[in-house]
């Protein structure tokens, strides 16, 4: 690996570590009667409200529809994302340190599939609170209606236009799957050239 | 003596008051004040979804409320109650408000307002809060302007009518109070003829910067005249307060012609940093006395009503330098403090000058013993000695005045039915408008601060004849928006307004719209009976009191029925809105009730009293159109013959299960 490679894959760990404090995504809700919006911003360990109260708004909103309240306290992959930034980080650090290109791509590939499986675990989230609903309690019942919000990019919920997209957090993330995709880059490209620098 | 007008008799003034009306009766009206309609149409809108520039506070005089518009449109945005029962919001009829309404002489669920006061700091206006006095049962009012609400009133003992009041310093260190009618002291049993002898004016300072501390700091004893309006002075003033007062005749009955007689009435000029010291000094006493403190704690959300049994006292005499009575032709009304607070300004309602003070030459004229006499001990400055100038032949029944702050007075007139500009320093008068019609007070926006902001000026007419759509014997009463921006003063709006507004503030909307509390915080309640979830509601008996615990929230009650309520209880609906959002009230009523309703707001609990009289089952639901399923919101209450043996329960909306028992009594805080 460059030494270059090995500095970008550095400086990606210590963006990912923004992870702990920034916002990862944020939901925006905003109908008639909420000018000023709702919002839900998910974080490495919980769900929280843009504003103090939303959260607890959006879920006295969501029993008109029937959906389940959002609990933090509930959702298991809030417990183990931390930690799964946290390995993330530290071996990040570790493929800097050693510098191999091979446990780069290793890295390189496990970090691509913890992103995805996130993704998917994300939308499947969004899925099952889009359809589990409770018809028994359920006020206002549209048949084939559901309410999944969308994974990203706006849409028409009811009175609601749903926006859901990368918080801070979610977007230095972005950043720092550019860099190691760069160091990917620069160490395959130069390994060619100067080859004795490729341990 | 410098010469004075004229009107020997108000029969004099009042044939000239008619004179006047008649002209305006007769004149053909000009349908836009004589500004191009399409000018002033554009100078008042503001399009949908904008903001006014200004809050305004209009009182409501004879409603005892205040009004709130927004400016430049005269828009009303909101009544704020003030010292009247409110059926609106509950105001008043909640068990939480009533004790906002009590006084020395029990519920009084009316009053007049005149003068709403904007906190001032450094002398200009700082949006924190409005006080407002009451006229008729003498009381000064504070609301705090993060949540338009009244959060306390002090009583003002001694007094007979508190009209001289609640101006306030420059740093909000006082309000003040000064009667209108003097009464004896204290108030006894005595001959009415008995007027010169036992009748006594109060003077009194109230400390104003601490919310829940509204407290008489000294409260002055002065002859027997009535005590009108009064201003701060400011600046080079600061320390100073100048009230006008009438009926120096010292007349008992028929003051219309009796208080008339005098050419001059008195200024009074009150020095409380003087009085302060005299006060340090003990000249003050604790006199004893009876008069009540009313307070909202902001946590609980509970008014509570406290006696007070003492007033620190002193006679006007037993603090020389304290007060100096000024000369001022004929029976004043207002007396301005103008922004530098060199002049202040008098409106002798029947005088045909206007006689400006100079504050520099009156402590010329103390430090040079320049004395015409002594009332009851307290001085009297030559007239000459404390003038500044005279602005001649202004208009007839001048009243009040209000300040720019590029060196010119706007000064109404009440009987010619005008606003006169003029200059201060050359006395001349520079424009003059017509109002519509009998202008009492005007407002412009910090007119009676240091830093004016006069974009716009408000008069407040009594009258309002062929201006509106008439409305059988009673007319809607009315503001007139003037822009006094340029040379020329420009009519720009009409609009009605509620109650008959007597004086008003108006403040940068930007120094308090920000400010504004969205809800109370559920989990910061301290309300005695609050229920934070609805696992927290119950139902209890205490005898024959039955308290409910419940709670509202889109679109339901809990509990919705309510079992086991006999005739002959008194039931207490404690009803806390879970709601934690903005702008989402819940109201409760129940059928039959014979006080009123509740208008709860977002984690407030309020509670309502309700002694049903009859066997049956009475419906009750939400008043304030919450959720599209606001109809919905709704429940029953089942009332048995007494001594029946149904069982007290109540059922949750969310299934039929029985509710747990309310603790008796207040929830305890842990």
């Amino acid at each position: 690996m460059p030494k270059s490679a090995r500095i970008l894959v550095a400086v990606a760990a210590l963006l990912m570590c923004a992870g702990f404090v920034l916002p990862l995504w944020r939901v925006d809700l905003v109908a008639p009667q909420y000018p000023e919006g709702l919002g839900m911003l998910i974080r490495v360990n919980t769900v929280v409200g843009v504003k103090e109260q939303d959260l607890n708004s959006i879920n006295n909103l969501n029993h008109y529809i029937g959906m389940k309240r959002i609990e933090p306290d509930a959702i298991p992959e809030l417990k183990y994302m931390p930690a799964i930034l946290g390995v993330l980080v530290v071996s990040a650090l570790g493929v800097a340190a050693l510098g191999k290109r091979g446990v780069l791509s290793a890295w390189t590939a496990a970090f691509g599939a913890v992103l995805a499986a996130g993704l998917y675990d994300y939308w499947k989230w969004g899925y099952e609170y889009g359809h589990d609903l409770d018809v028994e309690t359920a006020i206002i019942k549209i048949p084939d209606m559901t309410y999944q919000p969308p994974l990203i990019g706006s849409k028409q919920l009811l009175n609601f236009t749903a926006t859901s997209w990368p918080a801070s957090g979610g977007w230095l993330l972005v950043i720092a799957t550019a860099l190691v995709a760069v160091a990917v880059w620069q160490s395959y490209r130069r390994a060619p050239i100067s080859p004795d620098r490729v341990a | 003596m410098a010469t004075f007008p004229k009107f020997r008799t108000l029969a004099g003034a009042g044939v000239i008051a008619s004179a006047a009306l008649l002209a305006f009766a007769c004149a053909k009206r000009p349908s836009s004040g004589g500004l191009i309609s399409a000018d002033a149409a554009k100078a008042v809108y503001v399009a949908p979804g904008q903001y006014d520039e200004f809050y305004a506070f209009m009182s409501g005089g004879f409603n005892g409320q205040i009004g709130v518009y927004g400016l430049p449109s005269g828009r009303r945005l909101k009544t704020i109650p003030v010292f009247s029962q409110y059926p609106e919001n509950g105001y008043g009829y909640s068990e939480e408000t009533k004790p906002m309404l009590n006084t020395s002489y029990g519920f009084v669920p009316w009053d007049d307002t005149h003068h709403p006061a904007l906190s001032q700091t450094n002398g200009e206006d700082d949006g924190r809060w409005l006080f407002i006095n009451a006229n008729n049962t003498p009381r000064i009012a504070r609301i705090d302007l993060t949540r338009f609400e009244t959060e306390e009133i002090l009583e003002i003992p001694n007094a007979g009518g508190n009209h001289g009041s609640p101006y306030i310093t420059q740093n909000s260190e006082y309000v003040m109070s000064a009667t209108r009618f003097s009464v004896p002291v204290p108030n006894s049993d005595v001959p009415i003829s008995d007027f010169k002898k036992r009748f006594k004016g109060q003077i009194s300072f109230i400390r104003a910067d601490q919310p829940g501390k509204m407290a008489i700091a000294f409260q002055m004893i002065v002859p027997g005249f009535n005590y009108d309006l009064a201003r701060a002075g400011k600046g080079p003033s600061n320390g100073w307060v100048f009230f006008s007062m009438y009926n120096t005749e010292q007349a008992n009955s028929l003051l219309e012609v009796n208080a008339s007689q005098n050419d001059k009435d008195f200024v009074a000029a009150v020095n409380w940093k003087a009085i302060e010291g005299c006060a340090k000094a003990g000249k003050t006493k604790n006199v004893a006395a009876s008069y009540v403190h009313n307070f909202t704690d902001e946590f609980t959300r509970v008014a509570k009503s406290e006696t007070v049994t003492s007033v620190p006292q002193f006679e006007a005499k037993d603090c020389p330098g304290a007060i100096y009575f000024l000369p001022t032709p004929k029976s004043p009304h207002g007396a301005d403090v103008d922004p530098t607070g060199e002049y202040i300004v008098a409106g002798g309602k029947l005088a045909s000058v206007i006689p400006v003070h100079s504050f520099s030459k009156m402590i010329k004229a103390i430090e040079a013993k320049a004395f015409e006499g002594n009332i009851d001990g307290i001085p009297v400055l030559k007239y000459d000695a404390t003038l500044a100038g005279e602005v001649k032949n202004p208009g007839l029944g001048p009243l009040h005045t209000e300040f720019d702050g590029k060196g010119y007075a706007y000064t109404s007139f009440f009987i010619s039915s005008e606003v006169v500009k003029w200059k201060l320093g050359t006395w001349e008068v520079v424009d003059r408008v017509p109002t519509y019609y009998s202008v009492g007070h005007l407002m412009i926006p910090g007119g009676g601060t240091m830093k004016p902001n006069a974009k716009y000026m408000v008069a407040m007419d009594k009258i309002t004849k062929d201006r509106y759509l008439p409305t059988g014997p009673e007319l809607t009463q009315s503001a007139q928006l003037y822009d006094i921006s340029g040379d020329k003063m420009k009519l720009l709006l009409d609009f009605p307004t509620e109650g008959e507004p007597h004086y008003a503030q108006a403040i940068e909307a930007k120094k308090i719209k920000d400010k504004q509390i969205k809800f109370f915080k559920l989990a910061d309640s301290k309300a005695p009976h609050v229920s934070r979830s609805e696992k927290e509601t119950g139902i209890s008996r205490e005898g024959k009191k039955v308290h409910v615990r419940m709670t509202a929230i889109r679109s339901h009650f809990s509990p919705d029925n309510i079992e086991g309520v006999q005739v002959g209880d008194t039931v207490l609906f404690h009803v806390t809105n879970l709601e934690q959002d903005w702008d989402v009230p819940h109201g409760f009523a129940v059928m039959g009730a014979t006080n009123g309703e509740l208008l709860i707001m977002p984690g407030e609990t309020r509670t309502l009293q309700w002694t049903p009289k009859k066997p049956g089952v009475y419906p009750m639901y939400c008043t304030d159109f919450c959720s599209a399923l606001h109809q919905e919101m709704q429940g029953y209450v089942r009332v048995s013959p007494a001594g029946s043996s149904v069982a007290l329960s109540g059922v949750t909306s969310r299934g039929p299960q029985s509710l747990p028992k309310a603790e008796a009594g207040p929830k305890q805080q842990q």
